[in-house]
Order: structure tokens, then sequence, then C-alpha cells
């Protein structure tokens, strides 16, 4: 699927990447902890968050997520902005909680992330 | 005679300072490090277990110590990295490699780390993990990557 229609689903606001959204994502990761992203999300991955300051973003670059969902309606900081900006990683704002974020994008054919 | 080979065994190093709680740079060094070794066409898989490690020594730096220095080192065959700091040290190695312990305070928490994985991630993550510890003085690991 699109990011495109990633941003549909979740009727979501672009904050980071509005020229990126022709990227082709299957799989996405919901988690909060950081040091869990890093231990479990594969690359290419949807990261879907409430952490919303610019270790989200450092996190997704070391492990080449395909792009962020901020979930919950939160907006990220400043500093996390720019620094999404600099390494070309999307931010999609949704007001869905991650549970709800998760299951949309679910039904409509995004899988688990889950690396060994 | 000169041969090329003779160049070829120098290894490529470099050092990059890391300062102790200074959050707005964390990862910055890692940045670097995953940058480097995608100019140099390193298989995804090297790249991401060595950002990974990388990454999460230097969270560790900004969190715990007062100074550091994380160093890369590329061999023929593996990548190393090395993450020197000077702080607390660890006084029970052994309860600070178990998953899910963790004395991080609520600024590391709040930064979406601190819940005792960290450790465990750069252990998974080698190929090669070694971590060496004074109580008062500091800690070092050493991490290495195969690259084929």
């Amino acid at each position: 699927m699109k990011l495109r229609e990633v941003k549909e689903i979740l009727d979501a606001e672009v904050l980071v990447g509005e020229e990126m959204l022709d990227m082709e994502v299957k799989t996405a990761f919901g988690a909060d902890l950081m040091s869990d992203v890093l231990a479990f999300a594969k690359p290419g991955s949807l990261l879907l968050t409430g952490l919303t300051n610019d270790q989200v973003v450092r996190t997704a670059d070391i492990i080449e997520i395909a792009a962020i969902v901020l979930v919950r309606g939160k907006k990220p900081t400043p500093e996390a902005i720019k620094l999404a900006k600099e390494l070309k990683i999307p931010i999609l704002a949704t007001k869905y909680i991650l549970f709800d974020t998760a299951g949309r994008l679910y039904t409509k054919g995004i899988v688990g992330s889950l690396e060994k | 005679m000169m041969t090329l080979e003779a160049t070829e065994d120098i290894p490529y190093q470099r050092s990059f300072y890391v300062e102790g709680g200074n959050f707005s740079y964390a990862g910055i060094v890692s940045t670097s490090i995953k940058s480097i070794l995608k100019q140099m066409d390193f298989p995804n898989d090297v790249v991401r277990k060595t950002a990974l490690v990388s990454y999460e020594s230097e969270i560790n730096i900004v969190s715990y110590a007062r100074k550091g220095v994380i160093k890369l080192t590329i061999f023929s065959d593996v990548i190393q990295i090395e993450a020197v700091d000077e702080g607390p040290g660890i006084p029970n190695i052994e309860l600070a490699m178990q998953e899910g312990y963790s004395t991080a305070d609520n600024k590391i928490r709040e930064m979406g780390f601190g819940a005792g994985m960290g450790l465990c991630n750069i252990k998974h993550y080698s190929d090669y993990f070694d971590l060496t510890s004074e109580v008062g003085k500091g800690t070092s690991l050493k991490m290495v990557i195969r690259t084929h």
C-alpha cells in the first residue's frame, strides 16, 4: 500500500514528507519504547507511536523505518520535525489511538513487523 | 616490492566524542556511522546491526556517563564499535545484562529508553560483545559485527 493510502485510512495530517507519499509500505510496528522498536521492528515498516521527540526520528533512521505515524492526536516537537526533514523520514499525525490506528491499517492489509 | 595488500591491511578508523547528559545530540554519532557504512556499500543488515549497537551505546553514554568516545574500526572481515565512557560504571554487570533491569531516571524514560533493553539489544545484534566496567571510573563496550 502507498503511504498516501495510509494517510487516507487514518485521516492523517502529513507533517513531514508530502513529496514521499508514493512510497510502498507493507508492515507496521507499534510501540512507545524505542528500545523495543530497535529490537523488533523490521526495516521498511511504519512506526506507530505516541512518543513525539527527536529520538523517535533517530530511532527510525537507525533501523530504516519507512515513515512515522504519531497516534492519539500527538504533535511532534520542533526538533523532531527538523530532524525528520533532514533525514527525509515522513511524519503523519492521526487522531486515532494506537489500537484503532493499528486496527484500521490491519483490516486494509498492513501486517505486523517482527524482526527475528 | 610494495604491494597493494600492505595498505589494505590498515583498517579504517574514526573516533567520535559523545557528551554525557546532552540529549539533543543523542544519536548523531550513530547516524554518522550509519552513513559512512552506507557510502562504503556494506550490506543493509550489516549497516543496520552496526548502527543499532552504536546507537544503544550512544544512548547509554548520554544517559549515564560524563563523556565518552565511540570508535569505529573497519577490518577486512568485521566492523568493530568500541564505546568507552567516563562515568559511574556498573556495579553488577550480571544484573545490568538482565532484560528489564534499569537504573534510568525519568528524563531517559521520556526519550523512550531506560526499559532495560539496551544492553540486551547490543548483545543480541553483535557477533561478539564484551563489557568491562569499573565503579567510579567508567564502562567499556566492544562490539563486533561480521561483514560477510
